[in-house]
């Protein structure tokens, strides 16, 4: 199986911090991989790097074969990543379907003039894009809720209109960041197999990055460790378990062995 | 009665007083009494010493409270008479040191005779006293008028007043319609006679009384009930009339409110424009009169039949001026595209300044004429015919005006308003989704700037010669102020503003003096009362009430959980 996205020796500094250091990592294409570390590890700060939010200071980085560095987070995301942030980001008064109208931006073609010389093209399109919009709002199972706001909507509702929208511009990689923060236990295992269906249904490769070791345990194929943006274990949910480094990372030097048991026990109950 | 409504009394009071004190001071009292409101019964002078009294002794009642009328009539009285004082202090002053004019110009023995009615010292201020305190009870006494009956009242006396105060337009259809001696019969040269004031008063009552007893319930159950199809018919029919209207109008208001409207024409042209940049893409556009600058010096230089123009028909200048201020978007726009809110301001200050400069220099002076401006610039024509008085220009700028309207509603509708909206929402995420910040920014730019362009080739050969000073950066306020207070991306808000805020200053083109004045009061009573404007768009509406729903909302959670406690 090809690599979706390759990152070759990625650095990237703020003045002396050095939040990304010379990371290589790859994701298989199809894959659900996932990122953990503690906080402060970096890992949002890669993902603002693969979406090109921030200029990344040395490395590579190539997606389905081309590379992406140096391209601004639009044609990114034109390319096919697209992602979700840690605290919502929706736009805010607009409504949800207009929300996922607006993540349909990579698809759409028609010129800007269209609706003032009435052109039929343009309408067509529009019209084609409400219709899907109404779909994917159904699929991540907010029917009937396309012309509230997106902020009166319930913090679950908001989550997953959030994915909606990074879904619709028909992405080849999703990027989750913690996408169950927040999350009751039951919401919690709906998004788990929501992502897998994603994977399983439509195809698309989905990069995590995840506190809720339940859920990084279960759906994770890969699970790469950071910590002070450098990358300290990567392999199976089973390997990470007892990887020592790991779990001093975590929990502290000499916590190691205690520790250890905690964890192991804890994601055999989850499971 | 406590002292908490003592206080309260006597704070409203003083402040009325204050305010009394303040246009009596500034002169506009004086001023504004030279301008009859009621043909030997009312100067505007004087209402603007009756209304804090009269609207004194009304706020001295704060609402939902329920103390004895005797002891309400008792408060009013008292906060009329309170707001007489400064007025009496002021006139007793100027009776005992006479040299107080060498400070304050505006304290002459015009405005004490207008305080004192007329009389000596005493029994003018006893009477000023007493017309106050009047005043101040007839305000707390409103409040015993049942609500059915006193909404009418209070609507019929401001229609009424509002009336009287812009007579001018009443009066120049009335002079289009009608013989000259009915007009004399119904308005004075300034103002108007006692016998209109009774029939516009008596008109406003009545329909005032039969719309709050049966026409808002009936028009709302109508609209309640209307179905999608039957709103969209009606919504077409009132277009249409709108239209019609539109294009009799000019025919009923005879030349100067024709003159009038297109000067407030230019400015819609104007505020449509600046409306997609501030509006919908949320760019905070501070030197938008240099696209209206450009685009008229444009078509004066290329039309002009003086020394410096090249004599070119307008039609072929018109496309080449608002090309030229779309440019002009687009090179302002590329330097710009990094910067956002406050620095973006003020550097597209710094750009309307830079063209206002250029201008009037010495340098560009044999190309532009500098100072002394560009002369003879020439007519449209349409074959044999030419553009020339107020009424030809008046259909120009409103073909102008409708083609902007449609071309912003069409484009906030379509794709492109959807990316601005998302841009103004979160620039970051706007990106992150895929939107080309640079497109869309360059393309609200570049369309403002053309709109403005186009207002300035109308704006130029209606006044037939163009000057670096009517380019100031106040224009470019102007045109935010209209925006602002006529709801920011808002389509009809926007038209309203401009006429509110053009419109109505030069109908009180008397009050020249004091126009700034009131366009600061207006935009300061404006952001404070309603900071969504006259006429909001839907989303600002939501926007600036989010916070009372919120509030709301957290109440009734607040409200279901308390039984339980």
């Amino acid at each position: 199986m090809s690599n979706i996205l390759e990152a070759t020796n990625v650095t990237k500094r703020f003045g002396g911090l050095v939040a990304v250091n010379n990371l290589t990592y790859s994701i298989p294409k199809g894959s659900i991989v996932s990122i953990i570390g503690p906080n402060g590890a970096g890992k949002t700060t890669f993902f603002n790097c693969i979406t090109g939010f921030y200029k990344i200071d040395e490395g590579e980085f190539n997606f389905d074969g081309q590379s992406i560095k140096g391209k601004s987070p639009d044609q990114i995301t034109k390319m096919g990543i697209a992602r979700t942030y840690q605290n919502i980001r929706l736009f805010a008064y607009m409504s949800a379907i207009e929300n996922i109208l607006a993540g349909m931006e990579p698809r759409l073609r028609s010129p800007w003039f269209g609706p003032v010389f009435g052109l039929r093209s343009t309408r067509l399109e529009e019209e084609k894009a409400v219709v899907e919009a109404n779909q994917l709002l159904n699929f991540v199972g907010l029917r009937g809720k396309g012309d509230n706001l997106a902020r009166n909507l319930p913090y679950g509702d908001q989550r997953r209109l959030e994915i909606a929208r990074a879904l619709a511009g028909n992405p080849k990689l999703l990027l989750l960041d913690e996408p169950t923060a927040g999350m009751n236990p039951r919401e919690t295992a709906e998004t788990t197999e929501f992502i897998r269906n994603l994977r399983d249904e439509v195809g698309i490769t989905v990069l995590l990055i995840e506190h809720d070791m339940r859920v990084v345990m279960g759906i994770s194929e890969s699970i790469t460790v950071l910590d002070y943006g450098e990358k300290i274990a990567e392999g199976t949910p089973a390997d990470i378990q007892r990887n020592t480094r790991v779990i001093e990372a975590y929990l502290g030097r000499g916590a190691a062995g205690a520790a250890h048991l905690t964890i192991n026990q804890e994601s055999e109950s989850g499971a | 009665m406590t002292k908490e409504n003592w206080r309260h009394i006597i704070r409203i009071g003083l402040l009325m007083g204050l305010i009394i004190l303040m246009t009596s001071v500034i002169g506009m009292v004086e001023t504004f009494n030279e301008r009859a409101l009621v043909v030997g019964y009312l100067t505007l002078g004087q209402l603007l010493l009756y209304v804090p009294a009269l609207y004194g002794g009304y706020i001295s009642v704060p609402a939902g409270e329920h103390r004895a009328v005797p002891q309400r009539l008792l408060g009013g009285l008292v906060a009329g008479l309170l707001a007489a004082v400064p007025a009496i202090l002021l006139v007793l002053l100027a009776t005992s040191w006479p040299d107080i004019r060498t400070y304050f110009v505006n304290i002459s023995p015009k405005l004490i005779t207008i305080l004192t009615s007329g009389r000596a010292v005493g029994p003018g201020i006893g009477l000023l006293a007493g017309e106050m305190a009047v005043l101040g009870l007839i305000g707390a006494a409103i409040h015993l008028i049942p609500d059915r009956v006193r909404r009418p009242i209070v609507i019929a006396l401001v229609v009424t007043a509002i009336f009287a105060l812009f007579s001018d337009v009443p009066l120049n259809i009335a002079n289009q319609l009608m013989e000259r001696n009915v007009v004399r019969i119904l308005f004075g040269t300034k103002g108007i006679t006692p016998l209109t004031a009774v029939i516009v008063f008596a008109i406003a009552l009545l329909s005032a009384f039969f719309w709050t007893l049966k026409g808002s319930s009936a028009f709302q159950r109508r609209r309640a009930t209307q179905t999608p199809a039957q709103a969209k018919r009606s919504q077409q029919i009132a277009t249409i009339v709108l239209l019609l209207v539109l294009l009799v109008l000019p025919r009923v208001l005879g030349i100067f409110l024709t003159n009038v409207l297109d000067q407030v024409g230019i400015f819609v042209l104007m505020a449509l424009g600046l409306n997609i940049v501030v509006g919908f893409a949320g760019l905070l556009d501070l030197g938008y009169v240099a696209f209206f600058a450009i685009g008229s010096y444009v078509t004066a230089l290329l039309t002009s039949t003086g020394d410096l123009g090249m004599g070119m028909n307008f039609w072929v200048a018109v496309p080449i001026a608002v090309v030229s201020a779309t440019l002009a978007g687009i090179i302002l726009g590329i330097p710009v595209l990094r910067m956002r809110g406050d620095y973006l301001a003020i550097v597209t200050l710094g750009f309307g300044e830079i063209i206002r400069v250029l201008v009037r220099s010495d340098l560009l002076k044999p190309v532009i004429g500098g100072a002394q401006g560009i002369l003879n610039i020439g007519r449209p024509t349409i074959g044999g015919f030419e553009f020339v008085t107020p009424l030809h220009f008046y259909y120009l700028i409103l073909l102008g005006c409708i083609l902007a309207w449609y071309i912003a509603s069409r484009l906030r509708d379509g794709r492109i308003g959807r990316r601005w909206m998302a841009m103004r929402e979160d620039e970051d995420v706007a990106e992150a989704v895929g939107i080309n910040l640079v497109a869309t920014k360059l393309l609200a730019f570049s369309i403002g700037a053309a709109f403005a362009g186009l207002a300035g080739a109308l704006f130029a050969p209606r006044i037939g010669s163009v000057f670096p000073n009517s380019f100031e950066l106040l224009i470019s306020i102007n045109v935010l102020a209209i925006v602002i207070v006529g709801g920011i991306g808002s389509l009809p808000g926007v038209v309203l503003g401009a006429f509110v805020l053009v419109g109505l200053p030069e109908l009180l083109r008397e009050f020249e003096e004091y126009r700034l004045l009131m366009y600061g009061i207006l935009l300061i009573t404006m952001m404070l009362v309603r900071p969504e404007g006259l006429w909001p768009s839907a989303i600002t509406r939501r926007e600036m009430h989010a916070a009372e729903e919120d509030a709301a909302r957290e109440g009734i959670q607040a409200e279901e959980v308390q039984p339980l406690v």
